[in-house]
């Protein structure tokens, strides 16, 4: 434990200590808040729309006119910007092979993976806790259910939780950050599109990448539900992604 | 304390350690000699348990070094060859991170890291990021990170690699001091190195073992042949010396360097028995009324045996 620790602090020193986390968490903010403000207005619009013709269109509540939409968003940016946390997390030690020096010492390949995790998951965590202040600045002018948002970030938690073993896999497989980066942005991408092709294929097969797409899951945490498959498809494929990674590192070994 | 038994390792079809097997007591310091490409680099890094072997295996305090690898990791320090560092950290950052990692307590974290930065004389540059650092400090953190859990074995991969000549003698003489009170492995292409920091020597090439033993030893048991130096006055012939020296049993000249400055003329002489022929050869001279300046023997360094070792390796 006090090894993986060690690990996770230096990791979490190297984000905070480099421009590296300011740059993303800073680029993420303004594009989460532009989707917010963009959102946010065209509910306005529709609120104002609405009480003039005194018809009220379903849905018309902050929960799925506002936080639901830009949590969707938000899951589009992650997708876009956690490869660039998680793409030198293994790749940059096995460049300057510090990896060596690593796997010299008492330390398991489970718990250098585990704390270089746990430190991208942090810094992750700090990003999308800063949106916070988005739904926050609702409660100031209107009474949204607090549920659907905390079941929503928790999710949004979960869902790039998975992202970042993905990253830290692939990262794992290469020297090159470049590669790690745009393969972890391509598993990822197929991972959140694949459930767009489920009407164009027969009904039990629809199912099928229905359950394997990480919006699919992501759905019901949006609405304020925790369903068990749901939670249980995220916290597995990330400890499986985590196992790839564990493997991968061994492997290294071998094929050197 | 280490016993290496048939240990080899391929890359592919290339086989970089050839069935080495030796063993090493407790506190004594190793160096291992050898060219570029000899298998030096590979052996240690299987000592220090990053790369498997291919077949054969190694014990270090009774671990097998692949079964029980994590038991041994906790007793040794390595410092790899290109000495890889965090250069983002600070170096007193970076040495408590490596001892976090080696399982040093926290109680006695302190104390130890500041023992190892005074140790390796990092005192100045301490807080100091490791990538504005002069390589011969590098090498010290890389040292420091080594010996922070007081290590029973300590690695060293070509430890002076890349240093200016001060700095390497500041290296040499850490290193030195380092084996007094631990079991020390080192490689080295450099023969100065070795045969002034190790105890005992082991000599490979084409990663097979081609000699061991002390420095001392290793010259004694290779050398072949005696070379006998003698300085004759510019007034005699160095022709006639030439016949003199030649006529004497199983002595033969092989080089006579041409008279400079005071016309003197030195004549390098081989003799096949390793008995001294200085005396037999000052005689005769004398004899012969060839006027003798001086006469010694010179000795076979270090550098003349791992040249004819490493060439008769490849030659065969």
């Amino acid at each position: 434990m006090s090894r993986t620790s060690a690990i996770y602090g230096r990791e979490l020193r190297y984000f905070f200590q480099s421009v590296t986390a300011y740059v993303v968490i800073s680029i993420f903010l303004v594009i989460s808040g532009y989707f917010f403000f963009s959102i946010f207005r065209y509910y306005n619009l529709l609120s104002l729309q609405s009480m003039q013709s005194g018809f009220a269109p379903g849905g018309l509540n902050l929960i799925d006119g506002v936080i639901r939409p830009l949590l969707g968003n938000i899951s589009i940016i992650i997708l876009l910007l956690l490869p660039l946390l998680t793409m030198r997390l293994m790749a940059e030690e096995k460049k300057q092979g510090t990896f060596e020096l690593l796997s010299t010492f008492p330390v398991s390949d489970i718990s250098v993976v585990t704390g270089k995790f746990l430190a991208a998951l942090t810094v992750y965590a700090v990003m999308i806790g800063c949106t916070l202040l988005y739904p926050g600045m609702l409660f100031f002018y209107a009474e949204p259910e607090i549920v659907p948002i905390i079941t929503g970030y928790l999710g949004l938690l979960l869902m790039g939780a998975t992202f970042i073993a993905m990253g830290t896999f692939f990262s794992s497989l290469t020297e090159n950050q470049i590669i790690a980066g745009v393969a972890t942005f391509g598993a990822s991408l197929f991972f959140l599109v694949i459930g767009w092709g489920a009407p164009f294929v027969g009904q039990k097969f629809a199912a099928v990448l229905a359950q394997i797409s990480i919006l699919y899951h992501f759905e019901s945490f949006s609405k304020g539900v925790i369903e068990t498959s749901d939670f249980t498809y995220y916290i597995f494929l990330t400890a499986f992604f985590l196992f790839l990674t564990v493997r991968s590192l061994e492997s290294t070994r071998w094929k050197s | 304390m280490i016993r290496v038994r048939e240990l080899s390792k391929y890359y592919g079809v290339t086989k970089a350690v050839d069935n080495l097997a030796f063993t090493v007591e407790r506190g004594e310091v190793l160096g291992f000699l050898g060219p570029n490409g000899a298998g030096k680099t590979t052996m240690m890094k299987m000592l220090a348990c990053y790369l498997p072997p291919s077949s054969g295996t190694a014990e270090i305090f009774g671990f097998d070094i692949l079964e029980d690898s994590m038991k041994v990791r906790k007793r040794i320090g390595y410092l790899p060859e290109k000495n890889p560092l965090y250069t983002d950290m600070d170096v007193r950052s970076f040495i408590e991170f490596a001892a976090r990692l080696k399982g040093v307590e926290r109680e006695s974290l302190n104390g130890s890291v500041n023992s190892v930065i005074e140790r390796c004389g990092l005192g100045k540059v301490w807080r100091r990021k490791i990538g504005n650092l002069s390589k011969g400090f590098q090498q010290r953190v890389g040292i420091a990170q080594a010996i922070v859990n007081d290590p029973e074995l300590l690695i060293l991969d070509e430890p002076t690699i890349g240093l200016d000549p001060r700095q390497i003698i500041d290296i040499r003489t850490l290193i030195k001091e380092l084996g007094r009170d631990r079991t020390v492995i080192l490689s080295s292409h450099i023969l100065p190195e070795v045969s002034q920091v190790c105890d005992r020597i082991i000599i490979i090439n084409n990663g097979r073992l081609v000699a061991a033993g002390s420095p001392d030893n290793l010259r004694d048991r290779l050398k072949k042949s005696s070379m006998t130096n003698v300085r004759i006055a510019g007034s005699a012939d160095p022709a006639d010396a030439e016949r003199i020296i030649s006529s004497l049993d199983g002595a033969s000249v092989i080089r006579i360097e041409e008279p400079v400055g005071d016309g003197s003329a030195l004549i390098t002489v081989e003799s096949s028995s390793n008995s001294d022929i200085r005396n037999a050869l000052a005689r005769r001279l004398i004899e012969e009324d060839i006027p003798l300046l001086e006469i010694y023997s010179e000795e076979l360094s270090l550098e003349d045996i791992f040249i004819r070792l490493v060439t008769e390796e490849g030659d065969a």
